[in-house]
């Protein structure tokens, strides 16, 4: 039997605002896939988002909603979590959002490994300003703010989720469909913060700029360069030369800092 | 029984405050001079199962309170001139979403890091026209540790009641000096709480106007699944540009304050009755006024003095009123004149306004406010 997505999109809420030949509906479908495999209660789910083009996903969604400002998304669910822990919490934004102005809410939200998951759609650029580069494009590439090609050296997401604390981290391609579902299940159901990573496209704002002749030619690519982990641990460190490493990256058991704070209310009760 | 008496200091004081009115919910950041408010509240929070967390930066912050907020919570930040620049952002967030939450805000010299331990008026702007867009603003300036600890529960009962972010700006030495307060009994000070929805969570819109000018907020996780952002948006929580709607949500936000006016404003009047010259003042300045309007009294000089408790909405009908019987206006504040600017808007012409003015870190004292009575009497 074909999977219901409709139970959890919110009536009359489509059709999104995507371009033809993004990839932020294929990640959706995989969170949906995720909250379904997971069991989470639709009036029991938060999702967090900023603003941009994957920030909209929340609005589709069956659950309680929550579009920010630029950036802000894990601070605004901070303050969800801390009152209401018993919420699942889910943040969804772009790669410009999360690690550029929304960064130092990002790494905090990793240091305290508070329990939510953090879906980042990194596509390598400000598609819904029309393209402008991102801390995730890469040098050399072209963006409409980057017309002699990018200076800037690109994060790796993933490797500052782990260097800033994040307890489970993961990274996929909107490419690899199937797989986007098993990273997020595995991400909630971790208790900490955790990260996923979505390698996706943005046909219209990069891809053009950066000689791929069609959306087909972009997957095609996200396809090449992943390469599961375990699968890199056979290779050379020539043949991993342009990969990126996609799966389960990373993962620790580590205090989570709303039971932390619990302990907090405990101790503060019985000093009197 | 005698009532419970303490020795506080103002920001001490407005913890305890929040504290009355049922805040169970602080995010903050450290910044001279209002961090007492946070170490408070970190002590005092946890024992009552109440949530304290120190986030990463003023905007994180004001972000945890309105999520916070959102979840069912009252909640409280406080900062002072930089934190406040910083908030902005998201202040304007929960004046469009209209979420309730307090911001108390220590006044300190500036702009930017500006002199971080003396003492200033000068945000009074900062609390209405700060964050970009037509928005609904109330600020409060108490002027005493007693009026500091019932303006916060005043705050947080116009903030529910209101549906929107309600500031309380002590200047510093409000804030910083100790004073005998006597505490209200529980039930004593009425403690009111947001209207939650009562309709079926299918038929729930967070912007329900057939409720009125302030709908029922639901709290995320209570059973109600619905839809906010900071667009401009329809009565179901969704965004819209239709030019009606988007006209018609302004000004509905705008008027939860402008049409509710009389409830807001507060202010006192010391010998106004045959007051020829009225000092306009607030907070610390205030003080200082009192005691020149009691020294002029002495020397002959019919002075009083009209005391703003409520900063915004400004109290502009009273002082329209009082401009028609009286000779003069004297208004001194820690700052270049800001408030003296809406106070000759308000008044029309009907008498002139004389303006004394420091940013030098000193407060204003009673023989400067005197001596400009003498000179304009």
């Amino acid at each position: 039997m074909a999977f219901d997505y409709e139970k959890y999109i919110r009536p009359g809420k489509l059709p999104h605002i995507w371009c033809p030949g993004c990839g932020h509906g294929i990640v959706m479908k995989g969170l949906i896939r995720a909250i379904d495999t997971v069991g989470l209660k639709k009036e029991n789910t938060a999702i967090v988002s900023g603003i941009g083009c994957a920030s909209r996903l929340p609005g589709y969604m069956d659950c309680c909603t929550l579009h920010t400002a630029h950036g802000r998304a894990a601070a605004f669910a901070t303050g969800v979590k801390m009152a209401k822990p018993e919420m699942d919490v889910i943040l969804v934004g772009g790669d410009g959002d999360g690690t550029a102005i929304g960064g130092n809410h990002f790494i905090h939200a990793c240091r305290r490994n508070i329990d939510m998951t953090y879906i980042i759609l990194n596509n390598k650029i400000y598609g819904m300003t029309g393209g402008q580069f991102s801390p995730a494009t890469p040098t050399g590439a072209k963006a409409s703010t980057t017309p002699y090609g990018n200076p800037d050296a690109a994060f790796d997401i993933a490797k500052l989720a782990i260097g800033a604390g994040a307890t489970f981290v993961a990274r996929g391609t909107a490419f690899h469909a199937n797989q986007i579902d098993k990273l997020i299940a595995e991400a909630i159901q971790h208790k900490g913060f955790s990260v996923v990573e979505i390698l996706d496209d943005c046909p219209t704002t990069y891809g053009r700029r950066n000689k791929f002749k069609s959306v087909i030619e972009m997957m095609n690519h996200l396809k090449e360069i992943a390469v599961p982990v375990k699968a890199a641990e056979k290779m050379s460190p020539e043949q991993l030369q342009g990969k990126v490493l996609t799966g389960v990256l990373y993962k620790e058991e580590r205090p989570e800092y709303t039971d932390e704070y619990a302990k907090v209310i405990e101790r503060a009760k019985g000093a009197k | 029984m005698a009532k419970k008496v303490a020795f506080l200091q103002g920001n001490e004081a407005a913890a305890q405050g929040a504290l009355y009115a049922g805040c169970n919910f602080f995010a903050g950041y450290p910044i001279t001079p209002s961090t007492e408010v946070a170490e408070v509240m970190s002590a005092e929070l946890p024992k009552v199962g109440g949530k304290f967390i120190q986030m990463e930066d003023e905007i994180g912050a004001m972000a945890a309170i309105i999520g916070g907020a959102l979840a069912g919570s009252k909640t409280l930040t406080s900062t002072s001139g930089p934190g406040l620049s910083l908030k902005q952002e998201l202040i304007g967030y929960a004046c469009i979403a209209e979420i309730p939450c307090v911001i108390y805000n220590v006044m300190r010299g500036g702009p930017s890091t500006g002199m971080p331990t003396g003492p200033s008026q000068s945000d009074v702007m900062c609390a209405k026209w700060g964050t970009h867009g037509d928005h609904p603003a109330i600020c409060l300036v108490p002027a005493s540790v007693q009026e500091t600890y019932e303006e916060v529960i005043r705050a947080f009962n116009l903030s529910e009641k209101y549906r929107t972010p309600v500031m309380v700006m002590p200047d510093e030495i409000v804030a910083h000096m100790r004073e005998r307060i006597v505490f209200p009994e529980p039930g004593e000070v009425a403690v009111i709480e947001r209207t939650v929805p009562t309709v079926q969570p299918e038929q729930y819109k967070p912007y329900d106007t057939s409720f009125g000018d302030v709908p029922p907020l639901a709290a995320f996780g209570s059973g109600y699944k619905f839809h906010v952002t900071g667009l401009n948006k329809m009565q179901d929580g969704f965004p819209t540009t239709k030019a009606a709607i988007v006209q018609a949500e302004e000004e509905r936000q705008v008027r939860k304050v402008d049409g509710n006016v009389d409830d807001i404003v507060k202010y006192e009047e010391y010998l106004l009755d045959d007051a020829e010259i009225v000092v306009v003042a607030f907070g610390s300045t205030s003080r200082s006024a009192r005691f020149a309007v009691n020294e002029a009294r002495k020397q002959g000089i019919k002075a009083g003095l009209f005391r703003l408790i409520t900063f915004w909405p400004f109290p502009e009908k009273q002082l329209l009123a009082l401009s028609k019987k009286v000779k003069a206006f004297i208004t001194p504040e820690m700052n270049l004149g800001m408030a003296t600017g809406v106070v000759k808007g308000v008044v029309e012409g009907n008498a002139p306004v004389h303006g004394i003015f420091r940013v030098d870190g000193e407060p204003i004292n009673p023989g400067q406010i005197l001596d400009k009575m003498k000179e304009v009497k």
